[in-house]
């Protein structure tokens, strides 16, 4: 018994003495941190769960917490969910956004708890694409009037007798089936369900060089590891896409753009003239992007880098 | 419970006719699929909606319009919140989160793993504190330490929810028979409800951050606490509580002194199975910001980073493995009360002390605060698992192709076109005499509204896709779970080998191993097989392992004296005697399997899987995926009262 109570002693004895050489929490105060910051306040920025986004989110929080000192709080958040945040009043910002007219009808023009904040600068362009080197080996594949040439390729154990056309990311809206059916292909639609499973199926496909044809669209960081090749469809018309059912066009260009709440456009402070005069071009993105998937640097780090790199872009962004 | 003792020698009477019988009416059901085939087979293509899809639309577009206004919102849900916000967050100062004005959390890495291991020594035995130390230390070399206490956090405080309501719900269940059978259902619905139907209303509900991450979590892994209580207090056996009755107890004496602890070894391994699907959630949770290694893990998968999301994954695992043993530990030594020795009070408040000690320390110096980054394996490990599954990708997708295309031409297709093919009436008509014949008039009858209720959810074609796949997922658990589980349950060593795989199974994100399967069996309704199989086949083994273990030794001895082999052992007394855990894990695995049609969903499985992703991700599909959540709980319920009602004993003998 006694020997034990000496052992405890002096162990906690030995560990206090060798504890007493550290440094004390608190000691040295982090600098920044100190920092007032004061006129911006915090900013709830939404980041949606893609790469593209996360650029472009990284970028506007870094000059966001650096030139005007806004304390940047990021929220990883499905779009749905980050639309629902400005409602809720815990999403200050969305800044890429695909479309979703259905999303600005409730929350912009309904419930009149966002604001359109303008473009981005980027283009989104959604598509059919095969592997590089489908489109090297059959050059008219490109072409969606020899497709059906191509079908008995892209057979799998999904798509029974025809050709399988793998589509789904969840997130965006698709026509492919009334494409399908309006083209007079010979093809099935499967729908693989998220971006992962769409990004392995082609990594696969063009380090085996097996046959693949899906949906995909850019900006898209993969693109610039594998360089897919779109195939090109009947021209996009204004109104070409209105009856779902008939759609036999291509899908249209999108303009990507910022959402804001509407409180926070109406406190019209820093952080929102930041937000609002943002724009960049999808080459930009597409390096930054770059940095986080395939450098594998964090994307605190990516946007500083690229922030250091192009100090005039970021100049007019604060200039307004 | 007259019912069944009428339904016995009917039964009994019949049992001979009645396989005939069940292949006579599959047999009918393919000659008539032959000249109808393509008929009546209600497919909606999915972009397609329905009156009932739009109206959810509505019902949900309101529900978010009258958020600020509703007295509900105010007085219930905001105080519902509010509480749970304040647990978690205390929960993540005192161990994850800068707080109080300090740049660190109050306890630092060297209080965390000194106070684990302290409490596993104290209510488990030194073995398991030494692993809990391991562990914790090994999370901090991982780099990964504060996510780790982030997700630790989050996942006591559903844990602890969970227990604190689960437990006593469970007795309620194990006493009353009319209550189990109400509370039945709702667990089912718990289990079986895609989280991903819920995850968007829940933060209309509660808001985005802790307190809907936690009711998340809590939902999906409060109904294994429940289920288990109830399942042990079910399997006392009738004599015990009878010698009770004659000895005059009273009810509170016979539920603390015989009940609870005849049922301890269920009830913790309930306790188990809830900390186990808490971990599980951790992935999904992140979608809706919930801190932690589950954000590690989606970040990671966005740049199809293998190697950093296992390496997150693996803290999961291994704080899925810690929390499992010491909780196992704990449930040990409450059963072997009283041999203390007189050693133990004094070695208790010694390593109070020095746990006290080193708490004090990683409060004041920075050294024991914050993980020193001197040694990390965070990285070796990432690089490891993506040489790992890039080496398997590259060589063995022969292999893979070969058996993926072997089940789904030999055994998925032919049932898909069976179950698809069909006109709608014929299937429901098959569907509700072999409910009739296998389950007698009460699963014909729950299964005919079922089938109604899956017709008006305007998803009968993705449902019956979605059936083919988790009959055939289902089979394979179940051989799985039957072959190991005996192995695991007759050989303590096979026990303690398999079982860490096991919980690796069960608590890996199924995110981490999708891109290796994708890219293995390709983007496919076997993939999907597959990962469901990886989840729901450790449940099925665990519960088949307990139930063999649960057999009295002196029958088994018995059984070897008379001159048994080994193999007569198993299928003549061991697996008959098992029953009863046989039926349970056929309903286990069956639900977590439907519990992964959402992630089916994300690999190619397409139909209600990815209805109820689509749902998740598109407003306009909102009442679709709900509808489809809805069709997948109405298969669950369905195949379990079937096979349910199939074993002999399910209810509870005497009183």
């Amino acid at each position: 018994m006694k020997s034990t109570r000496i052992a405890a002693v002096a162990t906690i004895t030995a560990l206090t003495l060798t504890a007493c050489g550290g440094e004390k929490v608190g000691e040295t105060t982090t600098p920044g941190s100190a920092a007032a910051a004061a006129p911006c306040g915090t900013f709830n920025l939404a980041v949606n769960p893609w790469v593209g986004y996360e650029a472009t989110a990284a970028v506007i929080a870094y000059v966001a917490e650096k030139d005007l000192g806004c304390t940047v709080t990021k929220k990883d958040l499905k779009e749905e969910i980050s639309w629902q945040g400005f409602a809720t009043g815990e999403v200050d910002a969305i800044v890429e956004n695909w479309g979703h007219d259905d999303l600005k009808k409730k929350y912009i023009d309904e419930q009149k708890v966002a604001v359109a904040a303008g473009s981005t600068g980027n283009k989104g362009i959604i598509g059919w694409y095969v592997p590089p080197w489908m489109a090297e080996k059959y050059p008219d594949i490109t072409d969606h009037k020899n497709l059906n040439k191509y079908a008995s390729q892209f057979k799998t154990s999904e798509s029974g007798d025809k050709g399988q056309l793998l589509d789904g990311d969840p997130s965006f809206v698709t026509n492919d089936e009334a494409l399908v059916k309006n083209l007079k292909l010979d093809y099935k639609v499967v729908y693989a369900g998220s971006e992962t499973a769409l990004i392995t199926a082609f990594r696969q496909a063009e380090a085996k060089k097996t046959p693949l044809i899906g949906y995909f669209y850019e900006p898209q960081w993969f693109l610039a590891e594998v360089p897919l090749k779109k195939v090109s469809l009947p021209a996009y018309t204004a109104g070409c896409d209105a009856d779902a059912a008939k759609v036999a066009c291509d899908y249209p260009e999108y303009d990507l753009d910022k959402i804001v709440s509407k409180k926070f456009a109406d406190a019209n402070g820093p952080a929102y003239q930041l937000v609002k005069n943002f724009s960049w071009t999808n080459d930009d993105q597409n390096v930054v992007a770059k940095y986080i998937a395939q450098d594998k640097m964090s994307a605190a780090d990516a946007a500083k880098k690229w922030v250091e790199a192009n100090p005039d872009k970021v100049k007019a962004w604060l200039a307004g | 419970m007259a019912a069944t003792t009428l339904a016995a020698p009917r039964s009994a009477g019949r049992r001979i006719g009645r396989p005939v019988l069940v292949a006579a009416v599959l047999l009918a059901w393919v000659v008539l699929w032959i000249p109808t085939r393509g008929m009546h087979t209600l497919g909606l293509s999915p972009a397609d909606l329905t009156p009932l899809h739009r109206w959810l639309n509505d019902v949900n577009d309101t529900v978010g319009a009258d958020r600020n206004s509703s007295p509900v919102f105010l007085y219930f849900f905001n105080e519902i919140r509010a509480a749970i916000d304040a647990l978690v967050t205390l929960l993540q100062d005192l161990i994850a989160q800068p707080s109080f004005g300090r740049p660190v959390p109050v306890l630092g890495w060297l209080g965390v793993v000194a106070l684990v291991a302290y409490v596993s020594w104290v209510f488990g035995n030194g073995r398991v504190a030494l692993l809990a130390a391991g562990g914790f230390v090994f999370l901090g070399l991982q780099g990964l330490w504060t996510e780790s206490m982030d997700t630790l956090a989050l996942t006591l405080a559903a844990v602890a929810i969970s227990l604190l309501a689960g437990i006593p719900l469970g007795v309620w269940a194990g006493l009353s028979d009319r209550f189990y059978r109400l509370i039945t259902p709702a667990l089912d619905f718990m289990q079986t409800m895609p989280t991903f139907v819920y995850l968007a209303p829940l933060t209309l509900l509660f808001l985005i951050g802790p307190a809907s991450a936690t009711i998340a979590t809590l939902i999906y892994a409060m109904p294994p606490a429940i289920r288990l209580t109830a399942h042990g207090i079910r399997s006392v056996h009738p004599s015990a509580v009878e010698a009770t009755e004659s000895l005059g107890a009273t009810g509170r004496q016979k539920l603390f002194k015989v009940l609870l602890p005849l049922s301890k070894r269920t009830i913790v391994l309930g306790v188990n199975q809830t900390i186990m699907a808490a971990l599980s959630m951790v992935t999904i949770a992140a979608l809706i910001d919930a801190p932690g290694l589950g954000k590690s893990v989606v970040k990671a998968l966005q740049t199809l980073d293998v190697g950093t999301a296992f390496n997150a994954g693996l803290a999961i695992v291994v704080l899925a493995i810690v929390l499992d043993r010491v909780t196992t530990a704990a449930g040990d030594r409450v059963r072997r009360t009283g041999a203390a020795s007189r050693l133990r009070r004094p070695l208790v408040a010694l390593f109070g002390i020095l746990a006290a000690a080193c708490c004090y320390l990683s409060y004041t110096y920075v050294w024991a605060a914050e993980f020193p980054d001197t040694y990390r394996i965070g990285g070796p490990i990432a690089r490891g698992a993506d040489t790992v599954t890039g080496w398997a990708q590259d060589h063995l997708f022969a292999v893979t192709d070969t058996v993926k295309n072997l089940v789904t031409y030999a055994l998925l297709n032919p049932l898909q076109a069976l179950l698809v093919e069909s006109p709608w009436w014929l299937v429901a008509a098959v569907a509700v005499l072999l409910a009739a014949l296998i389950g007698g008039v009460r699963a014909a009858v729950v299964t005919a509204a079922c089938l109604a209720l899956l017709i008006g959810t305007g998803l009968w074609q993705d449902a019956m896709t979605t059936l083919a796949m988790t009959i055939v997922a289902t089979l394979l658990v179940m051989a799985l779970g039957i072959v190991l589980g005996v192995w695991m349950g007759r050989n303590r060593h096979v026990d303690r080998i398999i079982r860490p795989v096991l919980d690796a199974g069960q608590t890996m994100p199924a995110f981490v191993y999708l891109v290796p399967f994708v890219a293995l069996f390709a983007a496919t309704r076997f993939t999907a097989i597959v990962a469901a199989v990886v989840f729901a086949a450790p449940v099925a083994i665990k519960i088949v392992a307990d139930g063999v273990r649960g057999i009295p030794a002196t029958t088994v001895e018995a059984a070897t004296a008379a001159g048994s082999s080994t193999w007569q052992l198993i299928t003549k007394v061991q697996l008959p005697m098992a029953r009863r855990s046989l039926t349970l894990a056929a309903n286990q695995g069956l639900i977590y399997v439907l519990s992964m049609v959402v992630v089916g969903g994300l690999v190619g499985a397409g139909a209600l899987g990815y209805d109820v992703v689509a749902g998740f991700s598109q407003s306009q599909l909102y009442g679709k995926g709900l509808a489809a959540g809805a069709a997948i709980v109405l298969l669950g319920i369905m195949l379990d009262r079937i096979a349910r009602a199939s074993s002999p004993s399910n209810t509870r003998k005497g009183h």
